[in-house]
């Protein structure tokens, strides 16, 4: 089923199906964010906003009204 | 030759950079903008090369402010800054994601070294990089690994920059139209999604990962800094830390600084024969170098302390706790840092908002930091609460004093607080601030690092905010050293004449001729000058004068009414200065220093931009004189407005 990872809990693994946001696409695209990559969301900030991110070899800190336009399926 | 230096944030570029450049740096702003560009020189047998660090970026392609002038130099081969031969440093952990740019970069046809840097991190995750394939991969490269935190593969370095031939390859890596235009998001989120299909195919054979080291298991210590407790008590437990030791342990080093050049300054004016020359030296100039000299010790720790947390990775920790509770205020985490080195002194702390990335987030966090109270304001504040605060108690045990004291700095904040809101709502941003931040894995920092980054800071701000400072202590101590002609000699007659001078001892007989002297100076007439503009502060001509004074540093406000006062400016005669001025009497034989004028005066030191140090860092720091003009018209503003109101009410 298609969500949000801002829809995601803590320790969820998926994969990006979509990237659409409106002007940060491509600043996701070029940070590694493709369509077939596997994520997984670590943990989040006290306050639930941001969201630590799994990708590959590094962690990507993403606030809740970023992450709502990657749309992922889960693993 | 011109080198220059890229890579993706958190992979060591600045240490490679203080590694080839060690202490010949130069710090400075790109043309135009708030970008820090870092050049430095270095030399290689008889080679000379010009060493400049670029941000770190992930793709050539812009999507903030500071991004944009790499794009402009690299896509403009006439642009001066436009390298000879470029260093891409990449972290070994990571090649896939840091080959997006390297093979933009390649594509510009721009020569190239590839750094693999971090080896030894990519080791403890199992990651292995084979050498020979990616040098078969991209042929025309030079190739090398270094681990430039211990300072391993120096050497390497430099023989690679040596022996570089200049070779371009002669394919595009990604054939097509290249580089695209800045606007065209469309095609160059396809061109990522190409280059790294391309990328991703070679990597297979290029990077083996040992299967048992890939689960990527969050550490202990990162679980803490972002526990909903821990975290943020740890984050207070920084803070203090750091606030302590700007606060408290610098005025070690900053007393003895000020006994130097105070000592200095009597022996220059004894050494030389008297005059305009000796006066100039002993109390403008010297006084002046000193005024500058002060701040030393609290930049030099504030940043010691900054260097250690934003090498080690924590600052960004803070940043991912407090962005969701900065965000309404239009501050970044990052923000806290200047605004409590606010409190003891606002200088360093702007010169700290570089760390901030979001531009608007710096600039808004730069114009709110002197409105939290530095320490200056002290001894105004407690002279004023001394004079016109009762000493009561509220319910037998809290200080009225200590309340309105801590109201004060309560309004500092709020005020800075309400400001950030206006200027999040004000200031325009073409592109919209994100955070979409790397969280880089915590490290030990690198000590040279952190070594450099304080010499790099106390040398910037000597240098630029220094001479402005020194020109303003200047022109200050001349305004008051001088008057119209015959004026100043004409008050000194004045007071000589009166009953009151013939009687007082010698000490005090000097005093009078001081205050007289300062009354018939420039300053002294510009204070009566602005006098209707301040009366309806509830302030006469010789606040004016102070006021004025302060200009220098805020805590001039005390000698300044000291001397008009005639009593001589030292912590011993602060008593006599309360009941002189609790005595004092204007034309119409009211008090001068009421509740309401006293109230009000305290309130326009709360908000007055006054410290010309901070204007001078705020136009260095903004590399414009527009903001800290509009920093001084508003602060101004809001001062003026404030005092105006509490003094009507009060009265």
């Amino acid at each position: 089923m298609i969500m949000k990872l801002s829809e995601m809990s803590a320790g969820s693994k998926v994969v990006i199906e979509t990237i659409c946001h409106p002007f940060l696409s491509t600043k996701l695209t070029e940070m590694g964010m493709l369509t077939g990559t596997e994520l997984e969301l670590l943990y989040k900030a006290p306050l639930g906003d941001p969201i630590a991110v799994r990708v590959k070899g590094f962690t990507l800190c993403l606030r809740l009204d970023e992450a709502k336009y990657i749309h992922v399926d889960s693993l | 030759m011109k080198i220059a230096l890229f890579g993706n944030p958190n992979t060591g570029k600045s240490s490679i950079f203080n590694l080839l450049t060690g202490l010949r740096q130069q710090v400075g702003n790109f043309p135009g903008l708030t970008v820090e560009r870092r050049s430095g020189d270095f030399q290689i047998e008889e080679n000379k090369y010009t060493l400049t660090d670029f941000p770190g970026i992930y793709s050539i392609y812009p999507h903030t402010k500071d991004e944009e002038i790499v794009y402009k130099v690299i896509t403009n081969s006439k642009n001066k800054d436009y390298p000879d031969l470029a260093i891409v440093v990449v972290d070994s952990a990571n090649l896939e994601r840091n080959l997006l740019l390297f093979t933009q970069l390649q594509d510009l046809k721009i020569p190239l070294i590839l750094v693999l840097n971090m080896g030894d991190i990519a080791a403890k995750k199992g990651i292995e990089i084979d050498l020979d394939a990616l040098k078969l991969a991209f042929p025309s490269v030079e190739l090398l690994s270094m681990n430039a935190r211990v300072g391993l593969g120096k050497d390497r370095l430099i023989r690679a920059i040596q022996n570089h031939k200049f070779e371009t390859s002669s394919e595009m890596f990604l054939p097509g139209q290249f580089p695209l235009s800045i606007d065209d998001e469309a095609g160059q989120k396809e061109e990522a999604n190409q280059r790294y299909l391309k990328i991703n195919s070679l990597i297979q054979n290029i990077v083996k990962q040992k299967l048992d080291h890939q689960k990527y298991n969050t550490s202990k210590l990162d679980r803490l800094l972002t526990h909903p407790i821990f975290g943020y008590l740890i984050f207070i437990g920084v803070l203090f830390v750091i606030f302590q030791f700007i606060f408290s342990v610098a005025n070690y080093p900053m007393d003895w600084i000020e006994l130097f050049f105070m000592k200095l300054s009597e022996w220059t004016s004894a050494a030389l024969p008297s005059g305009v020359l000796n006066k100039l030296l002993s109390q403008g100039l010297i006084p002046g170098i000193g005024g500058v000299s002060v701040f030393i010790p609290q930049i030099a720790l504030l940043f010691f302390f900054i260097a250690l947390l934003e090498e080690s990775g924590y600052l960004s920790r803070v940043v991912f706790i407090m962005d969701k509770i900065m965000r309404p205020f239009g501050l970044n985490g990052k923000s806290i840092v200047p605004m409590m080195s606010g409190i003891a002194c606002a200088i360093p702390g702007i010169m700290a908002t570089r760390t901030i990335a979001d531009w608007k987030e710096r600039l808004i966090t730069i114009i709110i930091t002197p409105l939290m109270s530095c320490s200056a304001r002290i001894p105004v504040y407690t002279l004023l609460i001394a004079l016109v605060i009762p000493k009561t108690y509220l319910g037998g045990f809290i200080s009225i004093q200590g309340l309105v004291l801590f109201g004060l700095y309560a309004l500092g904040l709020l005020a800075a607080l309400g400001l950030s809101i206006v200027l999040k709502l004000s200031i325009k941003q073409k592109k919209i601030g994100f955070l979409i931040m790397e969280l880089p894995d915590l490290k030990s920092p690198r000590w040279g690092n952190v070594f450099q980054t304080v010499l790099e800071k106390v040398k910037i701000f000597v240098w630029d905010a220094g001479k402005v400072i020194l020109a303003i202590s200047i022109i200050l101590w001349a305004l008051a050293s001088y008057g119209p002609q015959g004026s100043m000699e004409q008050k000194v007659k004045i007071a000589k004449s009166s009953s009151l001078f013939e009687e007082s001892n010698k000490s005090d007989q000097e005093n009078y001729i001081a205050s007289a002297k300062l009354e018939g100076s420039y300053i002294g007439h510009l204070g009566k000058f602005i006098e209707p503009l301040i009366q309806p502060l509830g302030y006469d001509w010789k606040i004016g004068v102070s006021l004025l004074s302060s200009f220098a540093a805020r805590e001039v406000f005390v000698g300044s009414l000291a001397t008009i006062y005639a009593i001589h400016d030292d912590s011993a005669s602060k008593q006599r200065l309360i009941s002189r001025l609790k005595n004092a009497k204007n034309k119409d034989g009211q008090s001068v220093y009421t509740l309401a004028s006293g109230c009000s005066l305290m309130v326009f030191y709360v908000f007055a931009m006054q410290c010309m140090a901070t204007v001078a860092v705020v136009k260095r720091e903004t590399n414009s004189w527009s903001w800290p003009i509009i920093q001084l018209v508003v602060m101004g503003a809001m001062a003026y407005l404030s005092a105006f109101f509490v003094f009507q009410i009060l009265q």
